[in-house]
């Protein structure tokens, strides 16, 4: 394994490439593209909230949210529901993210890793929340393009009361 | 001279003129000194959820809570025994301990000024006390130490505080509906409960009466989860999958339709308490978890266990205000912060001996059903709020209770009806007037008048005639 951030001569991925991945996948959310956003994760990818501090499990401890592409489909398709109630009207979001720290690049494991702290917003109608916090991507080459592995969210406030939260940071 | 503030203070006649048979006034939800008065009587007569003893297992270690807006700490002491008292130091009024729960050590030391109390709460020490010499200190209630709040209970380590002396003792006030809590406990191979993981905690903008009621809403989960529990399904069709998806399993249930709801049945106890499911419910079908029957069957024998697995209610209302569901093993406390603000913990238990996938089960339960970030959360949250300001319209000014009303039916009764009635949200309000009322003076004497802002001492006024409010 190369130093963090730096790409081994004929690496199939740069850590340029890794950091662009990120920004770019912030952007299909602002923008509501849930459905390309969707086609980032890997098939065995897993977008995770952890409730605790410091957590190492997400089923054997309290996370928000741990779920694998069937229920983030779910998820989506519920916000595009006709029915969706807690969506007349819509929310918005806006992610500002400081630029990526790549962690780690492992071609011969096909890991790589990104650490990324964040300001996020989610609005609806008069209402605002702002969350912040520190989002980890464990990524893979898959097909020739970067997937998601596990999209980790440790929020700086994790164990405050909020509201709803129905968009993805 | 505004308008008198007080309308249902020391007013008993106006609280019961509140509740209908058949239907409720919309102050209970929408009026701030209807909740006032929630966090002095209600909150004060009934006997309280405050903790669970697994989270305080050594010498040293607290709970801290507040019911009825009074900041409680719960301590083990050396004795091994739960003590309970005020979070407050007697000196100048310090909270003494900060954190949800944590160990104190051998005791309780006031950051501000260095008063020392045992964790039983009575008083250690107190820095430089030469210089209350002569001058009385011995005669202070500060001598005696924090103040206890006597009536308190730990059933099978579930912890409830009643404050006030007044009012049914604890059986009494919980009667047979403590099954629930034993049924869940039960479930445990060795028979305890451990409580584990931090609470999701869940910001609500309505009034904590709505999700009360809702735990016993079986008309809302076909219509408000079509979005959630509905795509849920619709798109688990579409995959052409044949194994079973553990959120499905968990989601599904939440389409089934109004004939199971009806045929699941509601039972009602005295006081409040009730629940859904009493036939069947929708945690009757989750998939089995290898190696847990057969721990049951060697720790209570085959007839034993099946019994207590067969036992499947869905949601149990502890009244006033929390919800134990035993066959997932999750308890949510409703906690009271406004006429219109709620704030929810959704905890889970570990069945101590049991198999941890039963405990992965009860956090995926939670995680999908009960956090901020729950597609079913979602659903509900916005029929709250939009209860809570739907409410300030005029016309109507009453709130609907009466699906499967019996002019016939008796208070306080101990009975199973069908599972769509509203029986229990009755049962409820039943409750609520008289814990509301039962320690409500019908004139202003004494104490009460002394604490009276006299800008607003008009004594006792009625309601205003003529209004659609209700007049007593």
């Amino acid at each position: 394994m190369g130093a963090p951030g730096k790409a081994e001569a004929g690496s199939p991925v740069t850590a340029e490439d890794i950091v662009a991945f990120v920004y770019a996948e912030a952007r299909l959310l602002d923008e509501r593209r849930y459905e390309d956003w969707l086609d980032l994760f890997a098939e065995d990818g897993r977008y995770w909230i952890p409730a605790e501090w410091d957590q190492t499990d997400p089923v054997m401890q309290p996370s928000l949210l741990y779920e694998d592409r069937f229920m983030l489909d779910v998820r989506i398709r519920r916000l595009r529901g006709v029915r969706t109630y807690s969506q007349k009207p819509n929310s918005r979001c806006v992610h500002v993210l400081q630029q990526p720290s790549v962690e780690a690049m492992d071609d011969a494991a096909n890991s790589y890793r990104t650490w990324t702290p964040f300001h996020y917003v989610e609005t609806r109608s008069d209402e605002r929340e702002y969350f912040n916090g520190w989002a980890r991507h464990d990524l893979m080459l898959e097909g020739g393009a970067l997937k998601i592995r596990l999209k980790r969210i440790d929020l700086v406030n994790l164990d405050a009361p909020f509201g709803n939260i129905q968009l993805f940071m | 001279m505004p308008a008198p503030a007080y309308r249902y203070r020391d007013n008993p006649d106006a609280i019961r003129a509140l509740v209908r048979p058949r239907e409720v006034h919309r102050d209970v939800y929408i009026d701030d000194e209807v909740f006032r008065l929630e966090m002095e009587h209600l909150f004060a007569n009934t006997w309280v959820y405050a903790g669970h003893a697994s989270q305080a297992p050594n010498p040293g270690d607290f709970i801290t809570c507040e019911i009825g807006g009074k900041p409680l700490l719960i301590s083990r002491h050396t004795d091994g025994e739960i003590y309970v008292n005020y979070n407050r130091c007697a000196h100048k009024g310090t909270r003494l301990a900060g954190e949800p729960c944590g160990n104190a050590g051998k005791m309780f030391r006031c950051p501000y000024h260095g008063w020392a109390f045992r964790t039983d709460g009575s008083l250690l020490s107190v820095p430089l006390r030469k210089g209350y010499d002569g001058t009385g200190f011995e005669d202070m209630p500060m001598v005696r130490g924090l103040a206890p709040v006597k009536n308190f209970r730990v059933y099978r380590d579930f912890i409830f505080v009643k404050l006030n002396d007044g009012g049914p003792d604890f059986e009494e006030f919980f009667g047979d509906s403590l099954s629930t809590i034993d049924n869940m406990v039960d479930r445990s191979p060795e028979g305890r409960l451990i409580l584990e993981g931090a609470p999701l905690r869940y910001m609500h903008r309505c009034n904590w009466k709505m999700l009360v009621e809702n735990q016993t809403d079986t008309c809302h989960p076909m219509v408000a989860h079509e979005s959630s529990a509905g795509t849920a399904v619709r798109v688990w069709k579409e995959t052409g999958r044949n194994d079973r998806h553990p959120a499905i399993e968990l989601l599904a249930p939440f389409t089934s339709t109004y004939k199971f709801y009806e045929e699941f049945g509601i039972r009602v106890w005295p006081n409040g308490h009730g629940h859904t499911g009493v036939t069947d419910s929708i945690h009757a079908d989750y998939s089995e978890i290898p190696g847990y029957w057969e721990m049951m069957a060697e720790a209570y024998g085959e007839a034993r266990a099946k019994a207590i697995l067969g036992d499947i209610r869905h949601n149990t209302v502890y009244f006033p205000n929390i919800m134990v569901k035993g066959p997932i093993q999750t308890l949510r406390v409703f906690l009271p912060l406004a006429a219109d603000r709620t704030l929810v913990e959704s905890w889970t238990f570990r069945l101590a001996g049991a198999p941890g996938q039963l405990f992965a089960r009860t956090l995926l339960y939670n995680r999908t059903i009960n956090a901020p970030t729950s597609i079913v959360g979602h659903d509900d949250l916005e029929m709250y709020e939009r209860i809570q300001t739907g409410l300030r319209a005029d016309g109507h000014e009453w709130v609907n209770v009466q699906r499967l009303y019996d002019e016939d039916e008796e208070p306080d009764a101990t009975v199973v009806v069908n599972g769509t009635s509203e029986r229990q949200m009755r049962n409820q309000f039943n409750a609520w007037v008289r814990y509301m009322t039962l320690d409500m003076t019908g004139d202003m004497t004494g104490d009460m008048a002394g604490d009276m802002d006299p800008a607003a001492a008009a004594p006792n006024q009625a309601p205003a005639a003529g209004a659609e409010r209700p007049v007593a």
